[in-house]
């Protein structure tokens, strides 16, 4: 009897369900908790208050980024602000009994970089994080998403949560990439299209010709921006691409575990007849290089376009909005984006800071300079990615042309670790949010990928880096 | 969880859509003030460059003093994860949060915290808001118990909530502890579940 045809993400959420509340809300196992210094610390105190163990923490990981300091030779005192969160990170890990990759320790790095790399994240494993971009880990088939510090707390102390059962969005990728256009580049575009509210309610499914040629970490670069799309998760399903990224990696299977269960994750794809609740489509062989130029990631648009109008806009709060977002960006309507001089480059963050992130930005750096005027921080994912990027010899690329060359953490994204942008001054950046002071008061930001933000910093302005040209990778 | 039963007091318009969890609780000052999350709420909006309260900024005015009910746009709370966003709003002493839409994360988190986020239609909200506007005292209700918003002697709405979240909030139930009651259920899956999936719990050592 051939059954009812399944998704692949209600193939994982009936592999997953401890109980069904019987009105769309099911108690479902969590498979691996990552934690972070920033919000979890009342998380641990609630514990304490309740005099509870943590149930699994063998399924917990511990990780410091979003407050570390990421200047060479960083301690967990470099920046005194946040130190009290690395120690209390430090202290409850040891408490508690939960592994933590510490600042020395060479598997450092942001927990949506690390993860992954580590082999943490499985194939149809349920994944959470008290952080918004844990979607990441969906490139590589797994469900993951952000929660709470409260939740976390419920996760550590029962290693399940009650979850509504979201609703099913497929969004296919179809058509030629052009040159220079890259993960980043088809999200924002997405999102740019759609706008920021269509995947509440729903878990996104990325398929496509496009999405299986692209490698994991562009895969994970479409997951991490599901939360801008609304949608509390994305993923892809597996493939030979997914089964072999996670081969060796420290925390994946060894021995006979392994091929059993990269058997099991054979099924790990939406059946050919099974139905979402929404479908959409992407043209790629139409997406230019992308840029924001508002303070909403769905602010985006071709680098060939123009600073719309608030007057065009119908809608009375979406002109409202946009003539705020143009006199806190000073931007003028009409104004092309090509040439919007820039104060600011950052690569890095859970988004596009990836070894393959890096190799995109140096293929443009390589034999130019950073523009003057410009500051250019690159801040790798994690100490591995660091680590291998001086391996390939990137960090030469990039020092020579004026390149800051830090060590990883989240950094300018978030902001709470010292790096932060002045007020008033503009940053082009390959992170995932644009709101008003998000990378400090009064900055001023620009997403874009990591191709385009290393083409603004050499040239010391918004530019199309179809034209600039450099190595396409 | 601090119990909800009925919440009466001034309520405060702010009818703009998409408020992200940074603009609620900046990470500045959730960095600087761990203590004081309610000091944070709309620091950059409340504020100008210089440090000074914008007395246009409706929790700002007067007549908004000590609001216990924010009548917010659509996707209210949408961006970060951080709890941080709730605290701030429970800091300054609202209880309940009226808006069109709420992002998925925020309405999650703020339930653990016994804030209450109410879901009315658009029409409804924006009606809610002019009344709100017109009154020399802006004042309401909210009665958990009834599901109603009440205007003095008269219902102004109603609306709905999954009733286990309703009987959690009137009474202060913590989920950690209702999910620790199914712990037989919770052993039962991982034994049964470490035989399909051994992987998932026997990792390798470090």
């Amino acid at each position: 009897m051939p059954s009812h045809p399944k998704s692949l993400f209600e193939k994982i959420w009936s592999s997953h369900v401890i109980e069904d509340l019987g009105d769309g809300r099911s108690v479902i196992h969590i498979d691996r908790h990552v934690i972070q210094e920033s919000s979890c610390r009342i998380s641990f105190d609630g514990l304490r208050e309740l005099n509870l163990p943590v149930r699994n923490r063998d399924l917990t990981f511990g990780v410091i980024d979003h407050s570390v300091a990421t200047m060479p030779g960083r301690t967990a005192d470099s920046f005194p602000p946040t130190r009290y969160r690395i120690v209390a990170m430090q202290e409850n890990c040891r408490d508690f009994g939960i592994r933590l990759f510490d600042l020395d320790d060479p598997r450092q790095g942001i927990e949506h970089v690390v993860a992954p790399e580590l082999g943490i994240t499985l194939p149809g494993c349920t994944l959470v994080c008290s952080d918004s971009h844990t979607p990441t880990n969906g490139g590589l088939g797994a469900w993951s998403w952000g929660v709470g510090t409260t939740e976390a707390r419920h996760v550590l102390a029962n290693q399940c949560m009650t979850v509504s059962k979201p609703k099913t969005m497929r969004v296919t990728f179809s058509g030629a990439l052009q040159p220079h256009v890259y993960a980043k580049d088809l999200i924002l575009h997405l999102i740019g299209s759609h706008g920021m509210t269509t995947g509440v309610g729903y878990t996104v499914e990325y398929a496509g010709p496009v999405i299986r040629s692209l490698p994991i970490e562009a895969r994970m670069t479409i997951c991490n921006m599901s939360i801008e799309f609304g949608a509390r998760s994305g993923m892809c399903a597996v493939d030979d691409t997914t089964i072999e990224y996670v081969a060796g990696r420290p925390y994946a299977p060894k021995g006979s575990q392994w091929d059993q269960a990269v058997a099991s994750w054979q099924d790990l794809s939406s059946d050919d007849d099974a139905v979402f609740d929404a479908e959409l489509s992407v043209d790629c062989s139409k997406v230019a290089p992308q840029v924001t130029w508002g303070t909403s990631p769905h602010d985006a648009m071709g680098i060939d376009g123009h600073v719309p109008d608030p007057a065009t806009f119908g809608d009375s709060d979406k002109r409202a909005g946009v003539a705020r977002a143009l006199s806190y960006l000073d931007l003028k309507p009409g104004q092309p984006l090509e040439g919007i001089p820039v104060d600011y480059a950052f690569i890095g963050s859970c988004t596009n800071a990836r070894l393959s992130d890096l190799e995109a930005a140096a293929a443009v750096v390589r034999g130019r300079k950073v523009a003057s005027g410009v500051r250019a921080l690159i801040v790798p994912g994690s100490t591995m990615v660091k680590r291998a990027a001086e391996a390939a010899g990137l960090d030469k690329i990039f020092v020579d042309a004026g390149f800051e060359w830090r060590e990883s953490g989240c950094s300018m994204c978030v902001g709470s670790n010292g790096d932060s942008v002045p007020p008033g001054k503009r940053c082009v950046s390959t992170s995932n949010r644009n709101y008003e002071n998000r990378q400090g008061r009064g900055a001023r930001t620009h997403l874009a990928s990591p191709a385009m933000v290393a083409a603004a910093a050499v040239t010391g302005h918004l530019t199309d880096v179809r034209k600039l040209g450099g190595g396409v990778v | 969880m601090e119990i909800f039963t009925r919440v009466c007091g001034t309520a405060v318009p702010h009818l703009v859509p998409n408020i992200t969890t940074d603009s609620l609780a900046p990470g500045h000052w959730n960095r600087d003030h761990p203590n004081d999350p309610g000091g944070g709420l709309f620091w950059n909006q409340r504020h100008d460059k210089d440090g000074n309260l914008l007395p246009d900024f409706p929790l700002n005015m007067p007549r908004y003093k000590d609001a216990r009910i924010l009548i917010a746009g659509a996707n209210f709370g949408c961006g970060s994860s951080r709890e941080t966003a709730i605290w701030a709003v429970l800091g300054v002493g609202i209880r309940c949060v009226i808006a069109p839409s709420f992002s998925e994360i925020y309405p999650e988190s703020a339930f653990q915290n016994g804030l209450l986020c109410v879901v009315l239609p658009a029409d409804e909200v924006t009606a809610l808001a002019a009344r709100i506007e017109a009154m020399d005292q802006p004042s309401l209700c909210i009665d958990l118990r009834s599901k109603t918003v009440e205007d003095g002697e008269t219902v102004v709405a109603t609306f709905e909530i999954a009733e286990d979240r309703r009987t959690a909030m009137l009474e202060g139930l913590d989920q950690t502890m209702i999910l620790r009651r199914k712990e037989d259920a919770i052993a039962a899956f991982q034994a049964a579940d470490a035989q399909r999936r051994p992987w998932i719990y026997e990792l390798p050592s470090d």
